[in-house]
């Protein structure tokens, strides 16, 4: 109780807040620039293509999306609780996007 | 390290306080603690933006399915937004992510002057934002880019007629029925920055009413929940415009 | 029936019905329009629910008369459409999914976790308003001319062939969605945070734990629901969107969405009951629930597989093969944590001094008809039998012996339970005890014959069949009206017992709940002082401890 009690009242201090106001800018112009080289494609499979841009892209907003919710959402000196409901909301996010993009991606296989 | 020492000490203050059987005017009455309110409260709002990630999932899956569909549509379509307002709403909404923080961080040490200069900030940078996004609006509909109501394809069969964006990206023509498949971008475009906009108010609407508390010091007297949990939304509301200026915007720029 | 019972009452001639409690602590319309007492909440919920299942259950005797005979004999077939979608919007929106958690699980949790409230009090008072809006706003669609589309929206029908209130019904449901949230996040919250010192996980009743996973499933599948059905209306007032064919768009995404929802929705359903059995179970049987751990992690195992199941919804819609494979495969699962339950709870009865007062006949007819709604649900999610009987009555059988023979039962077995806690009053134990078989005999007669329709092949939501359904049809109709019967009697005799019940003490059942260690109606603040629990949940040796106890005190 009395480690939960520390943990909930940490105050993040000013300086780390600039750091990542400064990242997250930082971030926001590197997404800007790899957005117009042309990063090339990955063929991992026939009929398989990967596209680096749109990866990258989503990488980089990932990044900045943890360090928005790591620092000023201030997680990282949260309860488990809070990270795991953290957690899950991801989890669900993905099982509902990738559940029924496994539905699209896979109409083209045809019978089996 | 002395921020949290200073906290630790104001609490422990109440801490003693409370042993005469009094508890702070704002702890109501069903909790047994000060603490107990703030993770009951703090918890509610992370799970309310459980349902807000869900809310805005259903939006997602629609984009990345319409998106593999009508790939060539998109890529045109994303042609038509404007880099620069995109990056510098991105830019403006991080700021205000940023004097939010500052507001807690103002909150919690119980500094009312700072927590008003931050909070208005931050209602500065939120306004400056929609602003933005109207212009953006603005330009859509006299482009005869808004789905149902105003739309042309005349971009997109004949992008030379559009010689800002053509002489940018060089677009070849689309075939008709896909750039009818445009209307499907744009529809998702208004449906997700329109959505993501109303939360923008919502929460500006909830600002001007902490400034008018907080200067009658409702959130420097160590009841910082409120001014925590609407951070957190904030922060949120931020966290979806990342993803929609890389997705809306970024991913098809090259 | 076995002449025993564990109901012990007080003496009727010294008893009195505590002078202060939540019922009587304020008067007036007001002190009850903006209280924030979970116990009156759920009160109101309850009232409103009630009247929304009386609703929703006329409708549905218009349909059992519509299909007496094989035409159209009583109404039109777009009259037809309009009552079978509005008996369903308004059973699974405005009846079961608020059903047990809203009432029962309102009035209950705070209770049983040693609480004086809900986290939230005014969340929850919120929650109910929201619930009435979206109830005015659906009466408001049925008196403007109702909505056709079935409850499950179909897209493209709903989106651009249909010129009935869409509209109109879709927001309410979305209003209805967010207080269901509501209510969501505000156990999940008071189960996390608000539970008395000692009461650890696994101290909690089994109630708790099963209102506990359909929380989760309101709070993460809810909204998906909500934003479909924006965009459904989005798409009918713009005639563009993401769900339209003529527009580009994918009336399949609708349906991944719709379900992604509203196959978790049924668990929502039917979780909250049985919590309900387990605590009846445990009582009338007079032994711990067996393999409590199981049980409560059955919950929260149903509640997460039925995440991963929503497209066996679409097996014949044209997914693609192998996702079709995989929800399948997906699907079987979650029977296993549903066998768990039924297994754990006929473990319970063995060698337990069953006696069979009313919540506990309900309890049994769960078991029954929840058995059969379950298994029937084994053949839909094969893919190669839901092919035939998809669309057909088969589907309508099944679905409601699940949420009929199965909810409503744990729900009617829930207030008759609850009922002396709740009210100070005992129900007439005799008359319900004929309701309960009463339902039971009306349900049967009234869902079987169903599966063999759907069998044959009879297809759902169509006004006019062929003649030679028409035999199982009839009977299908005259077990409605025994349901019928069966579903009013409770109606009459609890609105009865409220003046002439016999006082019913604080504990009548000899239960070990938290509830029934308190005055019967409870105070306000629940407690009159915070309980520190030292024991396990359904330790009936404990409760002879404390009531010996008691006794001595008074004799001193």
């Amino acid at each position: 109780m009395n480690e939960q009690h520390e943990l909930e009242h940490h105050v993040v201090s000013p300086k780390t807040y600039i750091i990542i106001f400064l990242a997250l800018l930082t971030g926001t112009a590197l997404t800007v620039l790899a957005s117009y080289i042309d990063l090339g494609e990955w063929h991992i499979a026939p009929g398989i293509t990967l596209f680096w841009n749109p990866v990258v892209n989503l990488a980089i907003a990932t990044g900045k999306m943890l360090l928005v919710v790591l620092f000023f959402m201030h997680v990282k000196y949260s309860t488990k609780l809070t990270k795991l409901t953290v957690v899950s909301g991801l989890f669900m996010f993905l099982v509902l996007v990738g559940m029924t993009l496994s539905d699209y991606f896979t109409r083209a296989w045809g019978r089996w | 390290m002395t921020d949290s020492a200073a906290v630790a000490n104001s609490a422990m203050a109440e801490t003693g306080n409370s042993h005469h059987g009094e508890h702070p005017p704002y702890q109501r009455h069903h909790f047994e603690t000060v603490d107990q309110q703030f993770d009951a409260t703090n918890f509610a709002m992370w799970l309310f933006l459980l349902t807000e990630v869900m809310f805005f999932g259903g939006l997602f899956t629609a984009y990345l399915i319409m998106r593999n569909w009508y790939y060539q549509a998109f890529v045109a379509g994303s042609h038509q937004l404007s880099i620069v307002w995109g990056t510098a709403n991105t830019a403006v909404l991080i700021a205000s992510s940023f004097t939010m923080a500052m507001s807690v961080w103002s909150a919690e040490m119980r500094r009312k002057k700072s927590l008003l200069v931050y909070l208005c900030l931050t209602l500065v940078f939120g306004l400056v934002f929609l602003g933005i996004k109207g212009i953006e609006w603005h330009e859509k509909w006299e482009k005869h880019h808004v789905p149902g109501v105003h739309f042309s394809v005349e971009s997109f069969v004949n992008p030379q007629s559009d010689p800002a964006v053509y002489n940018e990206y060089h677009d070849a023509p689309l075939a008709p029925d896909m750039a009818q498949k445009t209307e499907e971008y744009f529809f998702l475009y208004f449906a997700m920055t329109g959505m993501h906009a109303l939360h923008m108010v919502i929460g500006i609407g909830i600002l001007v009413f902490m400034i008018f508390r907080a200067r009658s010091g409702a959130f420097t007297n160590g009841h910082v929940t409120f001014v925590e949990n609407f951070g957190l939304y904030w922060h949120f509301v931020d966290i979806i415009w990342i993803y929609l200026f890389a997705l809306l915007y970024l991913i098809s720029r090259h | 029936m076995s002449a025993a019972t564990i109901i012990s009452l007080p003496d009727q001639s010294t008893a009195r019905i505590p002078k202060v409690n939540f019922l009587t602590k304020e008067n007036g319309l007001l002190s009850w329009l903006l209280t924030t007492d979970h116990k009156r909440i759920a009160t109101l919920y309850l009232i409103s629910i009630t009247f929304f299942f009386f609703i929703g259950g006329a409708l549905a005797g218009l349909i059992r008369l519509e299909l007496l005979t094989p035409q159209t004999t009583l109404m039109a077939a777009d009259t037809y459409n309009k009552v079978f979608t509005m008996h369903g919007v308004i059973m699974v929106f405005f009846f079961l999914v608020p059903s047990v958690p809203a009432t029962i699980g309102n009035f209950l949790i705070p209770m049983m976790i040693g609480a004086k409230d809900l986290a939230l009090p005014r969340i929850n008072l919120l929650s109910w308003y929201l619930y009435m809006i979206a109830g005015c706003m659906a009466i408001y669609t049925m008196a403007a001319g109702g909505v056709d589309t079935g409850w499950t929206f179909t897209t493209p029908l709903s989106t651009h062939y249909l010129n009935t209130h869409v509209i109109s019904t879709g927001l309410a449901i979305f209003v209805a969605g967010f207080s269901s949230i509501f209510t969501g996040l505000n156990f999940i919250v008071t189960i996390h945070k608000m539970r008395a010192p000692g009461m650890t996980w696994f101290r909690l009743p089994l109630f708790v734990w099963s209102n506990y996973a359909a929380s989760i499933l309101m709070v993460l599948g809810t909204p998906v629901l909500a934003i479909t059905l924006v965009l459904v209306v989005l798409e009918r007032t713009m005639h563009i969107g993401v769900f339209d064919p003529t527009y580009g768009g994918d009336p399949i995404l609708f349906q991944h969405l719709f379900w992604f929802y509203s196959h978790p929705a049924v668990y929502i359903m039917i979780l909250p009951g049985m919590g309900v059995i387990s605590e009846v179970v445990s009582t009338f049987s007079r032994k711990r629930v067996f393999g409590y751990t199981a049980v409560a992690f059955s919950s929260v195992a149903i509640a997460i597989f039925g995440f991963f199941v929503w497209a066996h919804h679409m097996f014949i819609m044209g997914i693609s093969n192998y996702a079709a494979l995989v929800f399948s495969l997906l699907t079987m699962l979650v029977a296993v944590p549903s066998a768990i339950k039924i297994f754990n709870w006929a473990f319970t009865l063995y060698k337990g001094s069953i006696t069979f007062e009313t919540p506990m006949l309900y309890a049994f007819g769960f078991m029954g008809l929840f058995t059969i709604g379950g298994l029937t649900g084994v053949f839909l999610g094969t893919t190669g039998t839901d092919i035939h009987l998809t669309e057909t009555y088969f589907v309508v059988a099944h679905f409601h012996f699940v949420m009929v023979g199965g909810m409503l039962m744990a729900f009617l077995s829930g207030i008759h339970f609850w009922w002396p806690k709740w009210t100070g009053r005992m129900y007439p134990e005799k008359i319900s005890q004929l309701a309960a078989v009463v339902t039971y005999i009306g349900f049967n007669f009234t869902f079987f014959p169903q599966f063999i329709l759907g069998m044959l092949g009879m297809p759902r939501r169509y006004a006019a069949y062929p003649p030679e359904f028409q035999a199982l049809n009839v009977f299908s109709t005259a077990g409605a009206t025994i349901l019928g019967v069966g579903y009013l009697l409770p109606m009459l005799y609890l609105t009865w017992s409220l003046k002439y019940g016999e006082i019913a003490g604080d504990n009548p059942w000899q239960a070990t709940g938290l509830e029934w260690q308190t005055q019967s109606p409870p105070l306000t603040e629940n407690f009159a002082e915070i309980p520190i629990v030292d024991h396990e949940a359904y330790d009936y040796e404990w409760l002879e401890k404390q009531t010996a106890a008691r006794q001595q005190q008074e004799v001193a």
